[in-house]
């Protein structure tokens, strides 16, 4: 079953750009991701758009659908009416290079920031032994694929840029989290996720696990207790007074 | 030697960049449109209807706001042999209607023995994660909708006071944890009939029961509880007790938001039941 829909999507670079209307054909079973293909096929040959596995998994495609953060190659055409008009944007916190293209170097020079996976010492035969249950909690977020749509939909940097310089977004704070949960790791970030990654301006209003999608939940499983962790060490005199007098293990 | 990969110095497997050092200022924005964005001039595109959510919100926590202000400073009404409204309890000033709590002083008669312990189950409202997200989008609109831009022009978070205040989240935990406790007792007392004989049971009495358990669970759905219970530790296989613990905190932790608009719907329904009981409007329904 094909149809023709109402297709508008931003075009532009820095300087400016607007929303073009197209009319494109759509069949069952389609993506948005091939939707924009096909527009750059048969009638924007220049269009920009970042892509790469159309499987969910690279996490390249990441723009604004009606609004929403979304993978275009995971949002089925089937959610939208036939009458409906889609709505494509890049992504609206980073920079634009062009059209459905957008800078997204903040996320990687964060990432560069935070303080390294230091393992504590080998054991005598050279290996690493861990339990299953001790690094599952971090596991959870191995699966983010970096598409950076938390990032894109946190609004302490989406609605103010000056918060960037000190605020490393979601996807970082659940950096920070799943290190200091590791049972290897003996590094101690929680002084540097409040002071320095700004783990304070979060107030959890929890769109980036809205939007996340593999399903991480970033705010209940990371960046709460990552907060609460900062709270042992920063704001909770019973835990600072039990740390400096040795009645509380470090584990 | 083993062949595991090279360990650069401090023993961190990879490099770290550099970066700012000292604590975070506060951002000061001027409201303009960020550089180099695309100019998109709409506050969102969104087209579904993502106001509703925070209007719901507003409309819920209004109305509650107004009922349990009107409560608390009414001072009458709120105790009917056996049963006392969740409000009240602990009732602890001689000016108490019943004597449901040990009396502990003789408050002046003008001032509601509700305001005196209300402030406990307020504390763990005000500051829990689930209501901070709630508040924050639906009166706040910080921001109202996911993908929809807010209207302040500057944003610090909970980086200062009186926000920073928040942190304070877990001692209204254990305040709340003492109270649910008493809520406890009063329905255990509940299991009498007017005169003060044990062995009786009527419709109140399980209200006030579910309603102790539903403020219980709302407290250890807590993240602030899943945090102290096993949360904080990073060895999960040297303390298995914690760990189970931590298992089933985190399961109720995934329904904190439905215990948390539960219990404050159970708490009203208490209290309407209380108040109609103490008015004479109704009479409860002895089962045995």
């Amino acid at each position: 079953m094909t149809y023709d829909a109402t297709f508008r999507v931003w075009r532009g670079d820095a300087t400016g750009g607007d929303l073009q209307t197209f009319t494109v054909a759509v069949n069952e079973g389609e993506v948005v991701l091939d939707i924009i293909h096909r527009l750059r096929a048969t009638q924007a040959g220049d269009l920009a758009v970042r892509w790469n596995c159309k499987a969910g998994k690279c996490g390249s495609c990441s723009a604004e659908i009606n609004g929403r953060p979304r993978l275009m190659c995971l949002t089925r055409m089937s959610t939208f009416g036939e009458g409906e008009t889609v709505t494509v944007t890049p992504l609206r916190t980073f920079p634009v290079i062009r059209d459905l293209v957008t800078d997204v170097s903040y996320n990687y020079d964060k990432a560069a920031q935070i303080p390294a996976f230091t393992p504590r010492a080998r054991e005598k035969d050279g290996t690493h032994r861990m339990q299953q249950v001790d690094v599952e909690r971090s596991q959870e977020f191995r699966k983010c694929i970096e598409c950076f749509l938390c990032q894109d939909t946190c609004h302490v940097i989406r609605d103010h840029e000056e918060n960037k310089a000190v605020f490393a977004g979601p996807r970082f704070l659940i950096r920070l989290a799943e290190l200091d949960m590791h049972p290897l790791d003996v590094v101690d970030r929680k002084d540097a996720a409040q002071d320095e990654f700004g783990l304070g301006y979060c107030n959890i209003t929890k769109c980036c696990s809205e939007v996340c999608p593999e399903g991480i939940h970033l705010t209940d499983n990371g960046i709460i207790p990552l907060k609460e962790r900062v709270v042992d060490r920063k704001y909770d005199p019973l835990t600072w007074l039990g740390s400096r007098i040795g009645r509380r293990p470090k584990d | 030697m083993h062949a595991g990969r090279a360990v650069g110095s401090g023993g961190a497997v990879t490099a770290t960049a550099p970066r700012r050092t000292g604590a975070v200022a506060p951002g000061h924005g001027n409201g303009m449109p960020a550089p180099r964005r695309a100019a998109i001039a709409a506050r969102t595109l969104r087209t579904d209807r993502w106001w509703i959510q925070p209007l719901l919100v507003v409309l819920a926590l209004v109305l509650f706001t107004i009922y349990a202000t009107f409560r608390a400073f009414q001072n009458a009404h709120y105790f009917s042999e056996p049963y006392i409204s969740p409000f009240y309890s602990p009732c602890i000033t001689t000016a108490c209607e019943g004597s449901s709590f040990p009396e502990l002083f003789t408050g002046p008669s003008w001032i509601s023995p509700a305001l005196y312990v209300l402030i406990f189950p307020l504390g763990i409202r005000a500051t829990c994660y689930y209501y901070r997200k709630a508040y924050y989008r639906s009166f706040w609109l910080s921001p109202p909708a996911c993908a929809v831009a807010e209207p302040h022009k500057r944003y610090t978070g909970e980086t200062r006071l009186p926000l920073l205040g928040q942190n304070i989240h877990r001692y209204a935990l254990y305040a709340a944890l003492v109270i649910n406790v008493i809520l406890f007792y009063d329905a255990v007392l509940a299991f009498r009939d007017e005169t003060g004989a044990w062995g009786h049971m009527g419709l109140g009495t399980l209200i006030l029961l579910a309603n102790a358990v539903l403020l219980f669970l709302y407290s250890v759905s807590c993240h602030s509880c899943r945090h102290i219970v096993g949360g904080r530790l990073n060895n999960f296989s040297r303390h298995p007790l914690r760990y189970k613990a931590w298992m089933q905190v985190s399961r109720l932790n995934g329904r904190h938001m439905q215990l948390a608009w539960a219990s404050l719907l159970s708490v009203v329904l208490t209290d309407v039941y209380v108040f109609l009981l103490a008015t004479d409007t109704i009479n409860d329904l002895r089962f045995f």
